[in-house]
């Protein structure tokens, strides 16, 4: 018998992360001269800007007892003292003090690793910093362009990264999870097409002439105050290896040509999501929404953004108890379905850099 | 980055031995359980001399994409420890016990520019470095300094695969390196990275000190096997103890006085941490200090020492005929 595959995306339920990826770490304004700890790819890191600004992650574990650096002080223009017994790391991780001898030890250094400030975020590389190249770092330029506004928040979700990815890619769940906000049935009734191009994956719903659910009128009546009547809705979902996903949503009025382009009468979004492994167990979500309407009223922005807020919560919740479940059933599988075939596309992705990474768990 | 040097003990088999300078044998080892080498990296094996196991450690030169074969070289060095000539007795098929490849001289991606320095043998621990800043399009110097070209190992590959960036310096064709001038070229964003012979790095470290440039961004890795004087036998006295031991040319202090039963403290067992240090209480003779451990101030004193590495000898100047007595160096210490 010919084996077609070393492993298959059913039994992996839950993936290990690539290493040789850019993550965020956190947003920008989370990191100041205060040193903090994160962990990030199962991995504590200490956290903190330069007197310059600039932002250094270094291992957070002394070289000499392992004490958290995060724990201890800034100090001089670059450095950062273990709260333990003294020794300062300047920001390449280097040992530039001992104390009580005259020297250096060659060998104290803590790893340093790549950081990239990016979009509003700080990004950091876990894996091999040789292949670090800052033009890798996923695309969020809505984040800053002056023709989105918006603002985000991070959930602490209590899931493998993998659950989120899939949660994002696949959204009929929004008819059930979040019923009383975006879903709506249409989700389910309508066609969709999944794109595989390289490391990055599209998927595309359109729902035509339909009634607009309560968060979507609500927003088509900040750009045209008393609107009525039926929308044509969107929902194209793009994913950007290793777990980046901008989703690209919005309603216009229904016949006006947004599916052939046309987004005039209409208000557009931007669900900005990028997901960072704390451990094997755990995530870092970051996400924001960015608008191309009304981009000075902050009464908005904080409106989306409690309002989408509202909205994931509903999600957090299902992660964590999906993570439970399948924690407390090993030996069950999971089945999938034709709605999984981005979220399909996306295992194989990861799979792949896993692969490369040698560190693909085996199907056994 | 000590996270990462936890030893995983392994089998590995020598494929290929080949000479490739006098009196350095290449050696490729098949580990059992492969990995990827950084550059930077050493690994520790288990050597026989005379009839013992000892770990020696020797850096990676080369490695192929999966780490299924791992580049060693080994200088025959009839004065040292006797790994060496251990080493350069292996022959294809022999099986020795390795570790995975540790780091304790990481290469920091990013600095602005690079100068890379090998004196000697001293080229294992620098040849992947460059080859890595090469392949990262990085701005390097590859400093290779040597006594002469017939004892320096891969000058040709080097030479093929650095071109300009490499910059040669061979004592016996009158061309030696002036560590005056190779500082003097270092500005603020270089980082010099450095492993040879202890006058060597203990010259570049001091033009580095008086210039003033930053510390940290001198590195250098040693495995304490080279002295300003050729190692002589000497005797070393314990009254503690109430021993009185004689350390032969081939062994450290410290191991001279384990075989005699003294149960000593020590931790790298090559210079750099400063836990094997003895008072020195009598002195006939001078001390090489080999080390890193203490700055030159403290070595000058001499009060200390640290016997995994340093040794006692007869004369100033290091040749016999100075020698200022008639028979070994003499050492009286106090052991913590």
């Amino acid at each position: 018998m010919t084996t077609t595959a070393a492993t298959s995306s059913t039994t992996n339920k839950v993936l290990p992360h690539p290493l040789n990826a850019w993550y965020v770490v956190g947003w920008d304004h989370e990191i100041t001269r205060k040193p903090m700890s994160r962990r990030i790819a199962n991995r504590p890191v200490a956290l903190y800007r330069t007197e310059d600004g600039k932002v250094v992650t270094l291992a957070d574990a002394c070289w000499h007892r392992l004490a958290p650096l995060s724990m201890g002080k800034t100090v001089g223009k670059d450095g950062i003292q273990c709260p333990y017994h003294g020794i300062v790391y300047n920001s390449a991780g280097r040992c530039v003090s001992m104390p009580a001898q005259e020297t250096i030890n060659p060998s104290a250094t803590v790893p340093s690793f790549p950081t990239v400030e990016r979009y509003r975020y700080v990004w950091i590389w876990m894996g091999d910093p040789t292949l670090a190249d800052p033009e890798l770092v996923p695309d969020m330029h809505q984040m800053t362009s002056e023709k989105w506004a918006g603002d985000g928040l991070t959930i602490h979700a209590a899931c493998n990264f993998q659950l989120v990815l899939d949660n994002l890619m696949d959204l009929t769940h929004e008819e059930f999870v979040h019923s009383s906000t975006i879903g709506q049935e249409e989700l389910s009734e309508s066609d969709f097409v999944t794109v595989r191009e390289g490391n990055k994956v599209t998927v595309t719903r359109w729902m035509h002439n339909i009634d607009a659910p309560p968060f979507w009128l609500k927003n088509m009546r900040d750009k045209f105050p008393g609107f009525e009547g039926k929308v044509d809705r969107w929902q194209i979902i793009n994913f950007e290896a290793p777990s980046t996903i901008s989703i690209d949503v919005g309603v216009a009025k229904a016949g006006t040509g947004a599916p052939e382009g046309d987004r005039s009468q209409g208000v557009n979004g931007f669900v900005m999501n990028t997901i960072t492994p704390e451990t094997d167990r755990s995530s870092h979500y970051f996400w924001a929404f960015m608008r191309n309407y009304c981009l000075d009223s902050q009464l908005i922005t904080t409106q989306l953004r409690d309002g989408v807020h509202g909205v994931f919560g509903e999600d957090e919740e299902m992660l964590k108890a999906q993570q439970a479940a399948i924690d407390a059933n090993p030996d069950y599988e999971f089945y999938n379905l034709n709605i999984d075939s981005g979220g399909m596309w996306v295992r194989r992705i990861l799979e792949a850099m896993l692969d490369a990474e040698g560190r693909l768990p085996s199907a056994s | 980055m000590a996270a990462t040097n936890i030893e995983t003990w392994q089998s590995a088999t020598v494929i290929e031995t080949r000479e490739v300078a006098q009196g350095i044998l290449r050696i490729v080892l098949e580990p059992t359980m492969p990995v990827k080498a950084e550059p930077g990296t050493h690994i520790d094996l288990m050597v026989q001399v005379d009839g013992e196991t000892v770990k020696r450690s020797y850096s990676v030169v080369d490695f192929n994409q999966t780490g299924t074969r791992l580049a060693l070289s080994v200088t025959k060095a009839p004065l040292s420890r006797g790994g060496s000539i251990f080493m350069h007795s292996l022959r294809p098929g022999q099986k020795l016990e390795i570790t995975q490849p540790l780091q304790n001289f990481p290469l920091r991606v990013g600095a602005q520019r690079y100068v890379l320095l090998a004196g000697g043998i001293g080229i294992t621990a620098i040849a992947n470095m460059a080859a890595v800043l090469k392949r990262l399009k990085a701005d390097y110097t590859l400093v290779y300094v040597g006594r002469s070209r017939q004892a320096m190992a891969y000058l040709d590959e080097l030479t093929e695969l650095h071109g300009q960036r490499l910059e040669v310096h061979i004592d016996d064709e009158g061309s030696s390196l002036k560590v005056n001038e190779l500082v003097e070229r270092a500005s603020v964003g270089t980082e010099l990275y450095m492993c040879g012979p202890i006058r060597l790095m203990d010259a570049v470290r001091r033009n580095w000190i008086e210039r003033e440039l930053d510390l940290p961004n001198l590195r250098y890795e040693t495995f304490g096997n080279s002295g300003w004087y050729d190692p002589e036998e000497f005797t070393v006295r314990v009254p503690k103890l109430n021993l009185e031991v004689k350390v032969p040319q081939g062994r450290s202090m410290l191991e001279a006085l384990e075989d005699a039963g003294a149960d000593m403290m020590f931790d790298c067992r090559k210079g750099e941490c400063g836990l094997c240090e003895v008072r020195i209480l009598e002195l006939s003779g001078t001390i090489d200090h080999r080390d890193v451990f203490y700055s030159e101030r403290q070595q000058r004193l001499s009060t200390k020492m640290n016997c995994c590495v340093s040794r006692a000898v007869t004369s100033k100047t290091g040749a016999q005929i100075d020698a200022s007595m008639a028979g070994p160096a003499i050492i009286t210490i106090e052991p913590n």
